[in-house]
């Protein structure tokens, strides 16, 4: 009764607090001086059509690069803490029917399609919304499909790693290249902007996303891995 | 048209509350953790008619997509029996 009580009271007030927030919201008739900034400069400074991807990749690439630190220490974690059960065949097979014609063969033919959409949401992040992120994210669903479709399935776990580690050194070296031949660490002018608008443009925007969908996709496919090859435990 | 946009944001809202709603009160896991990828589904079409499309395909692919299934891998491994 007092934790309903005091949970309802806390709902309340948190209602209230928000309440206030929105009844004060008012909308900015123009753009503050920072986003004023960003849609002035971007175009023209970083050659890069989608300002978001601009923003991320390089005004705030540090950013950037402590939240794929981020995920890959949650990837790694996932990865020690299941480790031990790992290994043991079968798991996760145990016990679920075989899959149907129907979903070997779908998944068969999706997985290509999703790979392939993955690969263009992040090549094209400096042109259309998204970017390595949701590519990464839009590839681990497909070795998603992968594993809902055969829990049984393996995947090559070297390869993976390999991916992973190999594009994180890379992006650090991407950036450490701005630091030596532009303005300053992850910027993306120590190669050609390019013509605005096309792909090979805005400097290494193509090439960091490029790297952090990969890394972002093998991190997500890790983890997921790892979740259905670890032996249940009673 | 400038009927439309309140309109609909305002659905997606009450929308999105309904399905918050759902993931608390429900006794079923399942349930709960598709109200929870629902919730995350309305939240990226709001986004995407606020003009954000890059924050709205984020949310679909990890808020509604990648979490929805990783809650069910987890549920799997610690099985759904305890419905309290």
């Amino acid at each position: 009764m007092v934790r309903h009580l005091a949970a309802g009271l806390l709902t309340i007030g948190l209602a209230l607090a928000f309440a206030a927030l929105v009844l004060g919201y008012q909308p900015d008739a123009e753009l503050n001086r920072t986003a004023l900034y960003y849609a002035e400069n971007t175009a023209k400074d970083l050659g890069s059509q989608n300002i978001v991807t601009a923003i991320v990749v390089t005004y705030r690439g540090l950013d950037t690069l402590g939240e794929v630190t981020v995920l890959f220490l949650a990837a790694a974690i996932v990865g020690l803490i299941l480790a031990p059960g790992r290994g043991a065949e079968g798991a996760g097979r145990r016990g679920a029917p075989p899959p149907g014609e129907l979903l070997t063969t779908g998944s068969r033919m999706l997985t290509p399609l999703i790979l392939i959409t993955g690969i263009y949401v992040f090549v094209n992040g400096h042109l259309t919304p998204g970017g390595g992120f949701q590519g990464g994210a839009i590839l681990a669903s497909a070795a998603l499909l992968v594993l809902l479709a055969d829990p049984g399935h393996r995947f090559a776990h070297r390869t993976i790693e390999t991916i992973e580690g190999v594009s994180g050194v890379a992006y650090v070296a991407v950036g450490l290249l701005g630091l030596a031949f532009a303005g300053g660490f992850l910027d993306n002018r120590f190669l050609p902007t390019g013509r605005f608008g096309a792909l090979l443009s805005a400097g290494a925007i193509p090439v960091i996303y490029t790297l952090i969908g990969l890394k972002v996709g093998a991190e997500f496919a890790s983890i997921l891995a790892n979740l259905t090859e670890t032996e249940e435990r009673r | 048209m400038s009927v439309l946009l309140p309109a609909m944001t305002g659905l997606l809202a009450v929308a999105m509350l309904v399905a918050a709603a759902m993931t608390i009160v429900t006794r079923s896991l399942p349930i709960a953790i598709l109200a929870a990828g629902a919730v995350s589904l309305f939240a990226s079409v709001l986004f995407l008619l606020l003009a954000s499309p890059d924050v709205a395909m984020t949310e679909a692919a990890i808020g509604s997509g990648l979490t929805t299934f990783l809650f069910f891998f987890v549920l799997g491994r610690v099985g759904g029996r305890d419905n309290g």
